[in-house]
């Protein structure tokens, strides 16, 4: 009998410290897998953002490094600049991503880095306690938007992908969503293929990855994922954005 | 060797390059704009990385990430753009990274102008960012000294795994003199950078972080810190003394501001003034030595400290000297600099 | 014959494996792991099909599957 699934190399076989059907898990285990199948390992740098997966270094078996809260894509621009045989990925948040850093997702977008971005959209500030985040739906309920998000007083979900793909230097972007398996294996494939464009010298690749985080939503993690593909990927439609 | 006329901001960005720098990014800012337009041809053209960055916030975490990889990295800016800065600053500092920050300083609060000042004293020298940390400060006061401190920068800054700081002013950057280039960039100690972020080929995973959430783990990382600051406050002091067997007035002053203060110090001795000058070179680790030495030896009527500032350096002097000498002080900032003749009419009266 | 082998004290009981698994042949483990959660169990090991639908849903890596 042959093992034909297992825990990938490149994920230290430890308890995480992500809440139950927590999507981050499941993102980590993609990258690591991808990581393994295509022998990368032993050049990739990671940066690793503030939120609930700034120890992902703890979990992840490469180098990394971690970034102040927003910051990663200035990180991974000079570390591929410097490094250029090295294979450099951010892994973000959307607080991280698409509010305290949208200056540097967009200039490092805008300059072509190559380098891949892994953007856990989980419409949420999970490390914190549940906030609202830029990519907070229309009357979803969080900590500061008890009565749900208003559009009048707190703006619209922001759609920070299809915003990235109106760029120029910016050449593969996907939405992909962990609700299910086979949009686990789509979201490992959109994976696969932004290490490919950076390793054939493509350039600034992004997949943006709907995920669980059943306990800021409030819900059971099946539940969590059924909001996903009935709510969530309404707001945040899936498939090739670039 | 050969000897050019360049501004200060230029000599910074020559003195970086001969002291293998091989990563800049910055943001433009007056008045150091020359230091980032000298980068972005000179650096490249020697194979090294130059990126305009879309912030002061992104320059700093560039060279964050740039240090992590291993080379030796720079940025620079002006006092409202280090305050900027000062997020990564910390970081680089809590992530043991060694690292060059140019201070260009203008006079301030807020946007203030662009007229030279040294009113960042405090930012700099008490760490400026959150948290327990220190940069080593280096005050350059000519420009054969910005181009040459560079290299002393660098090097304490790979020595200690730290950030390193030259706190220069509008003055300094923007004036030209003669500097002595000598070609020093094949002659580079490497210093073997094991901890860097290099893919982890051949050995065990390399982390570059400053978040300890383990319950003993931030305090113990922090003893080590000040270890070290101990250890830099004990070896690295510098300054330059002038007249100071004899001083009945030690002058104290640092960067632009102590040219003039050594103009009045010459004056003062050819009316057969006995002053002196102690200009300290470092600022943080502050010179405390001598103050104390002489303090205790040669019981001077008293020490003035001059800045381009309200009293910040005179803080320090004060905490050395804790009360065993006079000290006086005199001060401009917003655009006015202490002249050589306010800083004579002082002295004679004291 | 295929089969799943799950590491109980890594299971944090999210009960994902348990929606996706085509043939329900996993469920929850009524006693505690090391964590004090209630794990699940590969209750019946007779009609696994080696899909790995169970190991590609399971946030915490805690499923090996063989075929």
């Amino acid at each position: 009998m042959e093992k034909i699934y297992s825990h990938p190399k490149s994920l230290r076989n430890l308890s995480t410290h992500y809440c139950p059907g927590c999507g981050h898990g499941i993102a980590h285990r993609l990258i690591a897998e991808v990581v393994d199948e295509l022998g990368i390992r032993e050049k990739v740098i990671a940066i690793a953002p503030v939120g609930c997966a700034v120890i992902a270094y703890d979990y992840w078996d490469f180098d990394c490094s971690e970034a102040a809260h927003g910051r990663a894509l200035a990180v991974a621009t000079a570390i591929k600049r410097v490094r250029q045989d090295n294979i450099v990925f951010t892994y973000q948040g959307d607080g991280d991503l698409a509010a305290i850093g949208t200056n540097e997702t967009i200039h490092a977008a805008n300059r072509g880095e190559n380098v891949c971005v892994f953007f856990i959209n989980n419409a949420v500030y999970g490390m914190t306690g549940g906030q609202m985040a830029p990519t907070t739906l229309l009357n979803q309920k969080t900590s500061t938007t008890i009565k749900g998000r208003d559009a009048g007083l707190h703006g619209y979900p922001l759609k920070i992908s299809e915003m990235l793909a109106l760029l120029p230097g910016v050449k593969y972007i996907e939405r992909t969503s962990l609700h299910s398996p086979p949009e686990i294996i789509k979201t490992k494939k959109a994976i696969n293929k932004a290490f490919l464009n950076q390793i054939e010298g493509v350039g600034f690749s992004l997949v943006e990855i709907l995920s669980p985080c059943p306990t800021y939503w409030g819900m059971a993690p099946k539940a969590s994922l059924d909001w996903i593909r009935d709510t969530m990927s309404k707001e945040f439609p899936l498939g090739r954005i670039k | 060797m050969k000897k050019v006329l360049i501004s200060g901001n230029e000599a910074i960005a020559e003195g970086a390059i001969q002291a293998g720098c091989t990563f800049y990014a910055g943001y433009p800012i007056t008045p150091q704009n020359e230091l980032i337009a000298y980068m972005s041809s000179h650096l490249q053209d020697k194979g090294g990385v130059f990126i305009q960055a879309e912030s002061e916030i992104a320059a700093i975490n560039m060279v964050y990430g740039a240090s992590a990889a291993g080379v030796r990295a720079m940025t620079s800016s002006s006092s409202p753009g280090i305050s900027l800065k000062q997020e990564g600053i910390s970081y680089i500092a809590g992530a043991e990274l060694p690292a060059v920050i140019v201070n260009i300083m203008r006079a301030g609060p807020g946007l203030g102008n662009i007229w030279p000042a040294q009113s960042d004293y405090f930012q700099a020298t008490r760490g400026g960012g959150n948290g327990d940390y220190h940069c080593i400060v280096l005050a350059p006061a000519s420009v054969q000294e910005s181009f040459d401190f560079m290299r002393v920068a660098f090097d304490l800054a790979d020595k200690y795994r730290n950030p390193a700081m030259i706190l220069g002013d509008g003055m300094l950057g923007q004036m030209m003199e003669p500097v002595k280039i000598s070609n020093t960039r094949n002659k580079i100690s490497k210093i073997k950078k094991s901890w860097a972020l290099t893919g982890c080929k051949g050995r065990k995973p390399n982390i570059i972080k400053s978040f300890y959430m383990r319950e003993g783990d931030l305090e113990r990382f922090n003893l080590t810190l000040q270890k070290k600051y101990n250890q830099i406050q004990e070896k690295e002091q510098r300054f330059e003394g002038l007249f100071l067997d004899d001083a009945e007035v030690i002058l104290v002053a640092y960067g632009s501001m102590a040219r003039i203060a050594k103009s009045a110090v010459k004056f003062l001795r050819s009316k057969g003034k006995k002053s002196g000058l102690i200009r300290p070179i470092t600022l943080w680790p502050f010179p405390k030595d001598i103050f104390k030495r002489l303090a205790i030896s040669h019981k001077p009527l008293a020490f003035l400290v001059i800045e381009m500032s309200y009293g910040q350096m005179v803080e320090d002097v004060r905490l050395v000297l804790e009360g065993k000498a006079r000290v006086e002080f005199l001060g401009r900032s917003g655009g006015g600099i202490p002249t050589e003749d306010e800083i004579i009419k002082k002295v004679m009266r004291l | 014959m295929p089969k799943i082998i799950i590491d109980r004290d890594k299971c944090k009981g999210c009960l994902l494996c348990v929606s996706f698994c085509p043939k329900k042949l996993i469920s929850k483990d009524r006693g505690l792991n090391k964590k004090g959660l209630n794990p699940v169990k590969f209750s019946d090991k007779s009609g696994c099909l080696g899909c790995a639908l169970c190991a590609i849903i399971c946030p915490d890596c805690c499923i090996e599957v063989y075929k």
